[in-house]
């Protein structure tokens, strides 16, 4: 990915950067840093190691005596991830997935894009109404879920839109909405206004400078807010039941992967291996995404 | 296209439909905004582009907004309106005063201390050799379903008793056992339940805050880095007046969004302790009155008093804002 | 235009997609090869009499849809015993489980946006759906079939303002307390056929050296619904059914006089530490114990012996265990104050319609028909009904014939779960939360007041 930046870099800044990332590196590897960050993510990890242990464990085991016996007594089982695919061999989940892929696609992309527009209008432009229209769209994250439930189902029954997935990528789209415009908002204000003013001196209006100056800048400010979509609409259930009814067509992987327990809650030792193959993906997203964090926001472009 | 899909061809067309029709919106919408230039040209291409998002915010927060502080003031039914009632309820009943108490020590220290381990860890791992990976363990239970969060701090805090063949199977009361003590019954004490349980949404929000600020960071230009390392500053001070200031607005927007987040969030408390043991808070007893208790009006007031928590928030916001924009 | 925000997010599926994929394919080979817990036999292959069902009309291709709280495993045997229905009339059983199922449907009917069918299980859930506006009254055909299978008090469960709106389906029995028959036998223990006798043994058990009782009341934000199990038990028996119906139905508060007897007598148990939590702790840990984990020490052999739950617990014991006379734990019915007086709690469900099309009313009829029940009966284990037109034979699960046989027993008086039955503010709220703080400390008094001031006015 390139950085399309219009303005040049000074060519001396360069060959200082490398020795001043050389002097960061060498600075940075101090065995106490290394030591602090190793404590706190084995601390992190721990409590859902316990899980991955448990979730190789017999269901008795698991029911009588601590995950970390594994290490003293090991008794291994695939037993509980058997209980995730059911008889079928996963057939009947692949198909969950991919309504979870066709679910999550549409929800990351369209509020993306939209929240980019509207918070480029936020950072960039003047207009009456600006900062109390900020002010409204932001605070609207408080509005919890649940009160939106009724109206809304209400709204796409009269469409007669239930059942399809396009309650769902409205839903998802409109919820991610206010945080998204925030987030985005805030790494648009970090971005020069020089940049700026020299691309409208050069003439360009303000779609051009959107794409050509913002968004290559903001590459990391959309892939930060990428992950936590794809995230939270891939571990959503509540949208999901509510808008999409229950029917195998919509239904997307959480669904299938919360009833595991059973109806009354008998096989949470299932649950322990569900949540394992459910965590695949968005940390799959997220690894991919991380090449998005390396690059420097404003590599080389800033002017005295 | 608009009725229900059954096979996988089918859901994959209906998917790449309806991304070309936004498509053509977006394209259409920056079509025209590309005719209007100039300043007064601006308010024009300003309203343009917030209008699909204004749009959907009104149907879908607004307007459902607005319906449940009406709801506020009507009967459990919905149908007779009794004026502030639902309010007093809310501020006579002696629980609700635990319940407020609760709601204060989540909303201050969860944004703080998932901000503060975020932001320390994210400076740590930056520019390592590991620090994909480093992130990924931070960021591991931001990726978990509450459910099996549940089910993860189960192992952690659940309790047995001192007795004969009976082993634990929490890991702290293990802990507490090897050391030699006796098994406590942790989430039944309080206030010490709370912050167990307030741990718990620490442990998951810190992966949000590091990957946020982790961003942040990069975004400081190197120059300035550089030259500060050429005047000899060392960690402590290179943090404390170079780091913090440059990523001082993105840890408002962290503190703000994991602020507001926590006061929407009750699938903690609610699949933990229900809400029992004096661990309850204001969104738990909203969803409580809500689907439990069917008491429409009393859950919609409890909706709209989170609405009103939520001020201070962005009254910090606006200070921030300020102080910001005057720098 | 949108190459470069698109591109990423698409590789990142992609890649997603692949690595999912690689997952799945390890394990599908793995394959499964436990057998189920469900007795087949297949049900497709018997034919049934088609004529009571084909009366509504033509109904070759068309959908009805079921939403219920029961998913995996209970469901597939449900989902098979349509098979019989669909095959004779051509029509198609959608079947959507979802444990959300409680909230959700009220969600769904207030929005307008109901299923066909709902299996609803408490009657207290199916005034509220009556209230929304969106159900419609059962059929005739499906009235004169609870009246010919299912004893009067059934149909009044959902008879409200006069018109009939569900027949019941499943049944549980709650008046069981589960016990380790070789415990039992290597110590020389009787099942007891009075409350004294209960008594009794609880106190013999003691002087042996043990904590007799184990029991758990954690379940999420339904944490404390077995004590409301517990204290209607012994409303039964305390105060007989009448005053049982008229305290349900709030003729008399909830917190008189014969309440506060019920509670202090379950508090004879519950809140005695000499008799309480056997393997678990102390009283307190009742309230941090789930329910399911409650009664698995029985199986341990030495650490509890007593554990009262309903029928479906058996559910909850792992994998293996005999659940029989004469196997490593089972259940006898918690007994009357007298041997020839016994109560019966439990609980069941019932299906509710939301339209009144031919193909939905014919599927109403055959839930509520004796052949659906024996289809059924032969398919499950684990489950049981109150349909007396059932055979109890075609039980396959020694405590499903336990529970059918004290069901069906003209001697038994059956009473449905209060709390099922009371309003949403105490039977799924006040009464959960006031017993979990009472089985923590909160004095009986104070417990029952605090429900009482709930109900609704």
């Amino acid at each position: 990915m390139t950085t399309a930046t219009p303005v040049t870099t000074t060519p001396p800044l360069v060959a200082d950067k490398l020795s001043a990332s050389k002097i960061a590196k060498k600075r940075l590897s101090s065995p106490w840093a290394s030591l602090a960050a190793i404590v706190l993510a084995v601390l992190w990890t721990l409590p859902t190691f316990g899980l991955l242990v448990s979730s190789f464990r017999p269901e008795r085991a698991i029911k009588t005596t601590g995950w970390w016996t594994f290490f003293s007594n090991p008794t291994l089982t695939l037993d509980n991830y058997r209980g995730v695919f059911g008889e079928d061999g996963g057939v009947n989940l692949a198909a969950f997935f991919v309504n979870s892929l066709i679910i999550c696609i549409p929800s990351v992309l369209i509020p993306l894009s939209l929240a980019a527009l509207a918070a480029y209008a936020f950072a960039w432009m003047n207009f009456p109404g600006k900062n109390v229209l900020f002010l409204i769209v932001f605070s609207l994250q408080i509005v919890p879920l649940q009160v939106t439930l009724i109206p809304l189902l209400e709204i796409f029954v009269n469409v007669k839109l239930t059942g399809t997935f396009w309650t769902l990528w409205l839903s998802h789209s409109t919820f991610a909405l206010p945080l998204a415009i925030y987030l985005l908002h805030n790494f648009m204000k970090e971005i020069p206004s020089g940049l700026i003013e020299a691309a409208r001196v050069d003439g360009a209006g303000h779609v051009s400078i959107f794409f050509k100056v913002m968004l290559p800048l903001l590459t990391p400010a959309l892939a930060a807010f990428g992950i936590f979509q794809f995230l939270w609409v891939w571990n959503d259930l509540l949208v999901a039941l509510v808008f999409a009814g229950g029917g195998d067509e919509v239904a997307p992987i959480t669904l299938q992967l919360a009833n595991l327990s059973g109806t009354r809650g008998t096989a949470w030792q299932l649950l322990s291996a569900g949540a394992f193959v459910s965590i695949i993906v968005p940390v799959t997203v997220f690894l991919l995404l991380q090449r998005y964090f390396v690059r420097g926001l404003l590599a080389g472009s800033v002017k005295g | 296209m608009f009725n229900t899909a059954s096979t996988t061809p089918e859901k994959i067309l209906q998917m790449l439909a309806a991304l070309l029709l936004f498509a053509a919106v977006m394209g259409v919408i920056l079509f025209i905004a590309g005719r209007f230039g100039g300043k007064k040209g601006d308010r024009i291409v300003a309203y343009l582009y917030l209008l699909p998002v204004m749009l959907l915010l009104a149907v879908g927060l607004v307007y459902p907004g607005l319906r449940t502080i009406y709801q506020s003031f009507f009967d459990a039914a919905g149908d007779a309106f009794i004026g502030l009632d639902n309010y007093g309820t809310i501020f006579t009943d002696p629980d609700q005063l635990t319940v407020l108490r609760n709601t204060v020590f989540w909303v201050v220290l969860t944004p703080f201390v998932a901000t503060a381990i975020g932001l320390v860890y994210a400076i740590l791992v930056d520019k390592s050799r590991f620090e994909s990976f480093a992130k990924t363990m931070i960021f591991l239970p931001m990726s978990i379903s509450f459910v099996a969060a549940s089910v993860i701090w189960k192992f952690m805090y659940e309790y047995r008793p001192d007795q004969g063949n009976v082993k634990q199977i929490g890991l702290i009361n293990q802990v507490i056992v090897w050391l030699g003590g006796k098994p406590v019954q942790l989430l039944i004490e309080s206030p010490l339940n709370t912050f167990l349980l307030i741990i718990v949404m620490i442990w998951i929000q810190a992966g949000f805050a590091m990957t946020i600020l982790s961003a942040a960071i990069k975004a400081i230009p190197d120059d300035i880095i550089e030259a500060a390392r050429l005047d000899g500053v060392n960690a402590w001070s290179m943090f404390r007046k170079i780091t913090l200031p440059s990523v001082q607005p993105t840890v408002v927007v962290v503190l703000t969004t994991i602020g507001i987040g926590t006061l929407k969030v009750f699938d903690i408390v609610r699949t933990m302790t229900g809400g029992n043991f004096n661990t309850s808070v204001v969104a738990n007893e909203f969803y409580r009155q809500t689907f439990n208790a069917d008491n429409q009006g009393l859950g919609a007031a409890l909706a709209t008093l989170l609405f009103l928590l939520v001020i201070p928030i962005v009254w910090y916001n606006i200070r921030s804002l300020r102080q910001s924009e005057a720098r | 235009m949108f190459g470069q925000p698109t591109n990423p997010r698409i590789r990142a599926a992609l890649a997603g997609t692949l690595s999912a994929g690689l997952i799945f394919g390890i394990a599908a080979c793995g394959g499964s090869d436990d057998s189920d817990d469900a007795a087949g036999t297949d049900a497709s292959a018997s034919a049934i009499d088609c004529a009571p069902y084909t009366k509504f009309g033509d109904i070759k291709g068309k959908t009805v849809s079921i939403y219920t709280g029961i998913v995996t495993p209970e469901d597939k045997p449900h989902i098979d015993s349509y098979k019989p229905f669909e095959t004779c009339t051509g029509a198609t059983i959608k079947y959507e489980g979802d444990k959300s199922f409680e909230t959700q449907i009220l969600v769904r009917a207030r929005a307008g946006n109901p299923p066909d069918l709902a299996i609803v299980p408490q009657p207290g859930l199916v005034k509220q759906l009556v209230t929304t506006g969106k159900a419609v009254p059962a059929p005739e055909e499906v009235g004169a079939n609870v009246d010919k299978f299912w004893d009067k008090a059934w149909k009044g469960y959902t008879t409200i303002d006069g018109k009939f709106y569900g027949a019941p389906l499943g049944a549980s029995v709650k008046s069981l307390v589960w016990y380790s028959p070789s415990e039992f036998k290597d110590s020389g223990y009787t099942v007891p056929t009075t409350l004294a006798e209960l008594q009794t043994l609880t106190d013999k058990m003691v002087t042996d050296g043990k904590k007799p009782w184990c029991a758990g009341i954690a379940s999420g934000d339904a944490t404390g619904w077995p004590i409301t199990d517990w204290m209607e038990d012994f409303m039964l028996r305390t105060a007989g059914p009448e005053k049982y119906d008229d305290w349900v139905n709030h003729k008399i508060p909830f917190n008189g006089p014969e309440a506060t007897t019920a509670l202090d007598a379950v508090g004879g148990y519950l809140k005695n530490d000499k008799y309480v939590n056997g393997g678990l702790g102390d009283v307190k840990s009742i309230a941090t114990t789930t329910f399911q984990d409650a009664g698995l020490p029985i199986v341990d052999g030495n650490t509890c012996s007593l554990h009262r739950q309903a029928s479906f617990y058996a559910a909850n014991f792992v994998k293996g265990t005999k659940v029989a006379e004469d196997g490593d734990v089972f259940a006898f019915y918690l007994p009357g104050p007298d041997a020839n007086t016994k109560p019966v709690l439990g609980a069941g469900e019932f299906v509710v319609a939301f339209a009144d099309r031919p193909e939905v009313k014919s599927f109403q009829t055959y839930l509520s028909s004796d052949t659906w029940a024996n289809t059924k009966a032969k398919l499950s284990s684990g489950w049981v009904t109150a349909n007396k037109g059932l055979d109890p034979n075609n039980l396959t699960n020694p405590i499903d014939k336990l529970a059918g046989t004290i069901l069906l027993d003209p001697k038994a008086t059956f009473r449905f779960d209060g709390s099922d039955q009371m309003p949403a503010a105490v039977g799924s709220d006040a009464f959960w939360k006031q017993s979990t703080a009472w089985i923590t400390g909160q004095d009986t008094a104070t417990t029952l007041n605090n429900i009482e001031k709930a109900w609704p006015k």
